[in-house]
This record gives structure tokens, sequence and C-alpha cells, in this order.
């Protein structure tokens, strides 16, 4: 059996069927909602952190771009609620395409040229004197297509996708090459690798997927203003549970969303100063003790992750 | 009004170096994204306010006590976090987290023991200690009002950390290019394996940069209540991204370059701010971003940037 089938088969297939059949056993739509969500974030800035090495500090900006462009139809055009997801999944393509010029940063220049990017969107968004287009600070209502069951289920579709490309991209010579992009791209291009392509290739997927999540996220929220969607939380959650898991596999953002985001719900938000203190220290001691992640305990002693 | 802003830019300006420039030795030195550079400057700002709650004596007693601090913390912290840093695959992008989780404890601790609200401290605390050797030594009254600069009136905490802003950026100067340890500072930022390979002791070096940056912050924290009206403990996020559109405006491991760098930005932002208020928000985002793509080595740096 090729390894591709194997892990569809044993990854997404499972993951995919777990999340369809909670929601009729467990209460909480809202956290099953939210862990979809980061389950996509994450695998998100897999593809482009794992997968290239650039590390998208403000990857929040495609997300909020994505939940005002699905706002931005529906309040203005009273487009349905699946053509507006569409368009935000083209909002953070689009977004994407006006940022490739930081692909030309490197390192910590481009992960700070991102947060500046998303923060920037964040303020035209949210200035006053867009009002008649965005609404400003004041914030979005959209009533109108308020349906979280389907919303959910647009969750698990984009998943689907996300994990699958990721699948794509853990078995093709396209994933390969982009590996060999991150670890040298000078010996990379010497071996015929379009270097420029396969970057922006990697960058507008994960702007796609990130745009798609935000537009869901919108439709399922319906009430939101510019800080919640472009929560450098988004970003920050995602990359770290990317890592804690590990990064430029299939399964280890997965079972980082799944550890982490579980325990954040357990440790509950009674005392946010409390629950910060322990996530600092958390990630602190993740950089510190485990760079590559947990699946970097299985791989030092030779077992192969997918 | 248009020399008002000018003036004012430059004042504004003066401090914002400061602000930048232990960032910048920082990153500049060990390559290290310090992104709890903020929350140190925020205490720096509960250090000034500790010293009027509790002495009740001018804040600019703070400046000594907050580098002098921070100095021995960020030659501690250095010990406790770098090297275990350096040894891993990406140090340079795993610093962005790990000082990301750094500046979260900071701001939960605070929070914790400081509560979420607004703190200020009444502004003509500050420099009461020139006006009173003044009074001793000439006679006459104290006086609070505003400082005339070519006919328009300042706040004097402006011209007061503008100038205590000049004096420190002038030490550092003095420090990397007239003593020994600043020398080995500037080998060590220039090529790192060399300076190595020559015997320098990388280690001590670059956690003495590291308590320096760290001192700096925090003194530029200590003016923070006055320059930005009050301050919180969720303060630091916002004050690491205006450092480093600062830092990068200017260049890299080039004091003077940040010293320009924080002049070009105060006078940007106080022209944006009287003409564009609404729009003064995007400024340090939209200018960090157009510097990094057209002239990503700053405006007086050497090239540092790799595609």
């Amino acid at each position: 059996m090729p390894n591709a089938i194997k892990h569809v088969l044993f990854i997404l297939v499972p993951l995919i069927a777990v999340f369809a059949v909670l929601p009729g056993l467990y209460q909480n739509h809202l956290l099953l909602f939210n862990f979809v969500t980061f389950l996509i974030l994450a695998q998100g800035v897999n593809i482009i952190y794992g997968f290239t090495g650039y590390l998208p500090f403000g990857y929040v900006g495609f997300f909020g771009a994505g939940a005002y462009g699905f706002a931005v139809l529906v309040m203005h055009y009273q487009s349905p609620a699946l053509v507006a997801v569409l368009a935000a999944g083209l909002v953070g393509v689009l977004l994407g395409l006006l940022l490739t010029p930081l692909l030309r940063l490197s390192g910590a220049y481009f992960a700070i040229a991102n947060l500046a990017a998303s923060l920037a969107v964040l303020h035209l968004v949210a200035n006053p004197a867009l009002e008649g287009i965005t609404k400003g600070p004041y914030g979005v209502s959209l009533t109108g297509t308020f349906n979280p069951s389907h919303a959910y289920d647009a969750a698990l579709v984009v998943l689907t996708l996300t994990v699958g490309g990721v699948v794509f991209l853990k078995n093709s010579s396209f994933g390969l090459a982009l590996q060999a992009v991150r670890e040298d791209s000078v010996s990379a291009s010497m071996a015929g690798v379009n270097v420029v392509k396969m970057r922006i290739a990697a960058w507008l997927a994960s702007a796609l997927v990130a745009g798609l999540a935000g537009g869901i996220y919108a439709w399922y929220v319906s009430v939101f203003y510019p800080d919640n969607v472009f929560s450098g939380e988004f970003s920050i959650f995602a990359i770290v549970f990317a890592l804690f898991g590990g990064v430029a596999t299939i399964s280890g953002p997965i079972i980082g969303v799944l550890i982490l985001y579980g325990v954040y719900n357990l440790i509950g938000f009674t005392t946010p100063q409390y629950f910060q203190l322990i996530y600092g220290l958390l990630i602190m001691g993740l950089v510190l003790f485990l760079p590559a992640g947990l699946v970097s305990l299985a791989t030092r002693r030779g077992w192969h992750v997918p | 009004m248009l020399t008002y802003a000018l003036v004012a830019g430059v004042l504004f300006g003066l401090y914002f170096s400061l602000v930048g420039m232990g960032l910048n030795l920082v990153f500049g030195v060990m390559r290290i994204v310090n992104l709890a550079h903020g929350d140190v400057l925020m205490l720096g700002a509960f250090v000034a306010l500790g010293v009027v709650t509790l002495a009740g004596i001018d804040p600019l007693f703070a400046v000594p006590l907050a580098f002098v601090l921070f100095l021995l913390v960020g030659t501690l912290l250095y010990w406790v976090l770098v090297p275990r840093l350096q040894g891993s695959a990406n140090p340079e992008m795993l610093s962005i987290i790990l000082f990301f989780g750094l500046s979260q404890v900071v701001e939960a601790i605070t929070t914790i023991f400081a509560g979420t609200s607004e703190r200020s401290i009444q502004s003509r605390l500050l420099g009461t200690v020139f006006s009173t050797i003044k009074v001793q030594l000439f006679g006459g009254k104290p006086q609070n009002g505003p400082i005339r600069i070519l006919g328009q009136g300042f706040p004097a905490p402006w011209v007061i950390a503008a100038g205590i802003s000049l004096v420190a950026i002038g030490l550092v100067y003095v420090y990397l290019y007239r003593t020994r340890l600043g020398t080995l500072t500037r080998a060590v930022m220039s090529r790192r394996d060399e300076a190595l390979a020559s015997g320098i002791d990388v280690d001590r070096v670059s956690a003495a940069a590291f308590g320096i940056g760290l001192g700096l912050a925090a003194v530029a924290g200590v003016f923070a209540p006055f320059m930005f009206g009050s301050i919180t403990p969720a303060f630091g996020a916002d004050a690491t991204v205006t450092s480093f559109a600062i830092v990068v405006l200017g260049s890299l491991g080039n004091p003077l370059g940040t010293a320009l760098g924080g002049v070009v930005y105060g006078v940007c932002y106080m022209l944006v701010q009287t003409y564009l208020s609404s729009w003064a928000d995007l400024l340090p985002y939209v200018l960090l971003i157009l510097i990094l793509l057209l002239r990503p080595s700053g405006l007086l740096g050497r090239r540092v940037r790799v595609a």
C-alpha cells in the first residue's frame, strides 16, 4: 500500500470521522468548532513553516481578512454563506499575493514583517474612516446567515482539504522539493527546483487555508469585532500547537492541537493571568527542552512518524 | 503647527531611539529576537512607579536603579536561556517563540501583582530634583511650566526624556567605540564565528550586551508613563513592534542608525498625528514593511538580509 493511502486511511479518515460524530455526543459545540479551527490553522502553519521554514508570525492576518471578506460579502451583497466562504478564501489568497514580496526577507525579518503586516490589516479594517465598508471598530453582526451546524460541516470540509494537502506534501516530489528549499535553497535551485515558485505556492496555500477558516469562523460566530478575529492569539496558538507536536509531519500538529488545546480548556478561563503564566512557561519549556516537538521523542529512537 | 510637530517629533524621536537601542544591541550581537523587549520597558515603568509611590522622590532616581537592576537580570537571564537556545537547530526562529513565552510570563506576573488598571505618574514629579537644586543654588521659585523651544511650549517631561535619551545614546557610543569590551562586542556583531575563532569569549560579550540591552529598555520604560500618558501590564506587546520599526528603520548593529531611525520615526509620527490622526496607528507597521522591502539594511546599514 503506498504511503499516501496509508496516511489518508489511518490519520485523515479517523480524524474527520471523530469530529463528524462528536457533535452528537458532546454538548459544547463551540469547543469542538474551535478544535477544528485550530486544527486547520496549525496545519496551515505546518504548510508554510514546516515545509519552507518561513515563520508566519502574523498568520492571523489571513484569518481576519477572510472573516472580514465573508462579512463584507454578506453585509453588502447579501450573498449566500457558502459563496462568501469561498470569497473569504480568495481574500486570503489575494492578501497572500500582496505580501509575496515579504518572502524575499529571511529569518526573523520575515516573521517581524509578517507580524507588522497583520497589524496593518487590523488597523486598516478597524479604522473609523472605513466605517461604511467594514463597520470600523464597532464590529459586524451577520445574523442573516447564522447557521452553526452548517458552518461546522464546512469547517470539516476545509480540515479535510488541509490535512489532505499536508498528506500530499509529505508524499510528493513537490513536498520533497519544498523541504530541500528549506534546508538549502542554493543547492535546491542547482538541482533544478524553482525556488521562488515553490515558496509562493506553499505561501498561497497556507493563506488560502487561513482565509477559508476565517470565513467559516465569521459564519459560525456571526457577531465579532476586529480585535476578535485579528487577535494575535490565533497566530501564536497555531504556531505553538504545530511546534509542540512537531512540524513537517502530518500527525505532529494534530497531536499538538489535541493535547495543548485540550489542556487549555481543562485549566479553564477563570483566572486568565494564571493561565497566561502557565502558558508562557509551557512555551519556554517547549523551546528549551523539546525544540523539534513531541514527535522528536519518537524519531530520536529511530521510529518513523508520518 | 508645523514647527510644533517637528520639534515634538525630534523630542519623541530621541526618546524612541532609546526605546529601540536595547533591542538593536541584543539582535545585533546574538541574532536573537527579544520579543520581551516591550515588557522590560513596562517593568521599567513600574520601577519608576515604585520609586514614586514608595519613596516619594523624583522618578529620575529610578533611571540608575532600573538600569542596574535589569543589567543584572539580563546577564542572569542570558546564562539561563541563550546557550541552550543557541544549541538548537534554528535559534533565530525559536528565539521569537521563546521570548514570546517570556513576555507572556512577565505580563502575567505583573498582572497578578499589579492588576490591569492603567497607572500614571503626575508629570510635575519628574525633574523636581533639578528645580530643587536650582532653587537652592540660585534662589527664586520652583517652576513647573512647559519648556519653551522655538516659541512653542512643550511639556517638561518630554524635554527631560529626550535629554536623558541623548546622554544614554552617547554612553552606548562610548561603550562600543572607546572600551575594550565594546570593541569585542562589535567584533561579535560583524562575524560571530570569526570572533569565536580568534579567541574572544563570545558568551561573556553577549551576556554583557544582553544585560545592557535590557538595562537600556528599562531606562526607556521609566519615561514611558510620561511619554504615553499611562501604563498597563499589556503595554509591552505594542512597544515591541514599535521598537522593531525603529530598529529596522535605522539599521541593525549600529547605535547611531537607531538614533537616526528614532528621530525619523518620531517626526513621521508627529506629522501623521497632526495632519491625519485617524491613520497614525497604521504608521509603524506600514513604515516597517516598506523599509524591510525597499531597504532592508536600514537607512545607514550594511547588508544584512539574505534571500
